[in-house]
């Protein structure tokens, strides 16, 4: 109980300190919004919506992706910068608990940041005969994995700056690499073994398999991957910040 | 571990590569005592505090805190504890009253209780109608004040502080000092660091000086003062230069060495406490009247001093220059 307290309060916090931010929540509309656009616009030369349903895998997928990375790395080095997150280091909960309501956090805002291109879709072409059930689970678990891509940021950066760096560093890459926009058949065969060790890319395939209905790995496997990223992710990111915040 | 003893720190030491920070210092705190660990600046103060309340790892040693190890059970150990860090690390996007019901929230304290006790604490604290402003309109003496606060929502049984004073103005000062003295009357024991001599001197009962990692001096604030003295002094305060007397008086009394620190200023050190008429009425006999009579005693800066080859004044200078420029 004591710990349900301290874990909900501190998603609560960053919630409301963070999350609920204007500048954030037009980050989380008006981002996904103009990529949509974009893909629209430059698709056969022209805006076709009827295009959006296949790009939506794509496009939610790098929603959750920037809304995830973008606000973890940034949130945590701000409060470690300002030593408020030694507050956290020093309450009487275990260190899973105070990751987990810090990642909560985040994985809520990808999760809605994920669902602005398919509202924006709905007004235009039919999204009957998506297996909506697929849908939230792959956008779960691309979140959960972006958002341990962001916490392994966090706990490298020492400045803000450092962790926007940062991420856009791994962000960018894997937009090309994952198979969001571009078919990872397209890409030069070199690069195909990096795309593979990316989790997007398993969370994309099962998106692309629930929306298009078209995946190149069985949607088990790629639950399973994720899951295994999650877990690896996650036991990572613990021994990383034993070693580095607790000196 | 002594049962009046809340806190036991043994061999304790830490090491980053070659440097020694922490060098095998070994202490204890009672139970409900405010004890005080004094030091110049990379003496290994922060260090200390930072390995007992578990943002670091010592290389070696032991902490028992309140019979928990608790190098090795720090979230149970930090259960019981309550820390004020150096410098105000509330939320500023937070009011008052919301940073309170946040830390409270940390210990797992209900909405009901951790509130009642928010508005409890900002009366205390002489915040309340600040309890609704945002922290970062806060003062430095109110961020100082709402931090302890937050140290204390929880009602621990130890609280750390580390450099509760630094940076404020002196009424927010005195009243923090006042604060702490409540609570240890409320059975609360305080563990504090400080450049203020005069701090410590005020508040502490008992003090440990550390210098380059290790513990030189300690004990209880008179046992202190008496390691550096060296007997009795006496001043007195003349209407006449006292510069003739001084062999004379130095002759009738051999047991004290005589000073003359200005021209009508006699200072009698002895070795033993000796009866003042004796001196009084050979001064009167030849016609010196004296306007007062006082037993100097050395200060805990004087002790500082000493153990730590550092002036406390500089000192003080230094941390100012630090606060003001937070």
């Amino acid at each position: 109980m004591k710990t349900w307290i301290a874990f909900w309060n501190i998603l609560k916090k960053d919630i409301h300190n963070y999350y609920l931010k204007p500048p954030n929540i037009s980050w989380g509309i008006i981002f996904p919004l103009s990529w949509t656009l974009m893909q629209l616009i430059r698709s056969s030369g022209g805006v076709n919506l009827s295009d959006i349903r296949e790009m939506l895998p794509g496009l939610m997928a790098m929603s959750v992706l920037f809304g995830t990375t973008s606000m973890l790395a940034v949130t945590i080095t701000f409060e470690r910068k300002g030593r408020s997150f030694d507050r956290l280091l020093l309450a009487p909960i275990s260190l899973s608990t105070m990751v987990a309501a810090k990642l909560s956090g985040a994985i809520l805002f990808g999760l809605l940041n994920a669902f602005v291109p398919v509202i924006f879709a709905a007004f235009f072409v039919d999204l009957a005969g998506i297996n909506w059930g697929s849908v939230l689970l792959a956008v779960l678990l691309i979140a959960v994995t972006s958002t341990l891509l962001g916490l392994v940021i966090a706990v490298s950066a020492k400045e803000v700056f450092e962790a926007q760096t940062f991420s856009n560093f791994f962000r960018f890459p894997m937009l090309f690499l994952c198979g969001l926009f571009l078919p990872i058949s397209s890409l030069p065969v070199f690069l195909r073994p990096l795309s593979y060790l990316l989790p997007l890319t398993y969370g994309t395939d099962l998106l692309n398999g629930a929306i298009l209905g078209v995946s190149l790995l069985s949607p088990v496997l790629c639950i399973l991957i994720l899951l295994a990223f999650t877990g690896g992710l996650f036991a990572y990111c613990q021994y990383n910040i034993r070693r580095k915040w607790i000196l | 571990m002594n049962t009046m003893d809340i806190v036991t720190v043994t061999n304790l030491s830490k090491r980053y590569g070659d440097f020694v920070a922490v060098n095998g210092i070994t202490f204890s705190i009672h139970r409900g005592e405010i004890f005080g660990f004094l030091g110049p600046n990379g003496a290994g103060k922060t260090t200390t505090i930072n390995i007992m309340i578990g943002l670091a790892r010592p290389s070696g040693g032991s902490i028992l805190i309140n019979g928990i190890n608790a190098v090795k059970n720090v979230k149970k150990a930090q259960s019981i504890m309550g820390i004020v860090p150096d410098e105000s690390n509330l939320y500023d996007e937070m009011n008052g009253f919301e940073n309170l019901c946040f830390c409270g929230s940390l210990y797992g304290m209900e909405k009901a209780a951790r509130e009642k006790k928010a508005k409890e604490l900002l009366e205390q604290f002489d915040l309340t109608k600040a309890g609704k402003r945002l922290f970062k309109a806060y003062s430095k003496g109110m961020r100082r004040k709402l931090t302890i606060a937050a140290g204390i929502i929880h009602e621990p049984e130890i609280l750390f502080l580390d450099e509760p004073t630094t940076g404020i103005d002196v009424e927010s000062a005195r009243q923090i000092r006042q604060l702490l003295l409540n609570l240890k009357q409320s059975g609360t024991t305080i563990f504090i660091t400080t450049h203020y001599i005069e701090d410590a001197e005020r508040i502490c009962d008992r003090i440990s000086f550390i210098v380059g990692g290790k513990i030189v001096a300690n004990g209880t604030v008179p046992e202190l003062m008496e390691s550096v003295s060296h007997g009795h002094t006496i001043r007195l305060a003349t209407d006449q230069d006292m510069k003739p007397y001084t062999e004379e008086i130095q002759e009738r009394f051999p047991g004290c060495t005589v000073k003359i620190d200005t021209d009508r200023t006699l200072t009698l050190i002895c070795k033993e406490r000796i009866a003042l008429s004796p001196v009084l009425q050979y001064l009167d006999g030849k016609g010196i009247s004296v306007f007062e009579a006082k037993e100097l005693r050395p200060s805990l800066e004087d002790v500082f001093v000493r153990v730590t080859g550092v002036e406390a004044t500089k000192l003080k200078k230094e941390k100012e220059k630090g606060g003001m420029a937070k």
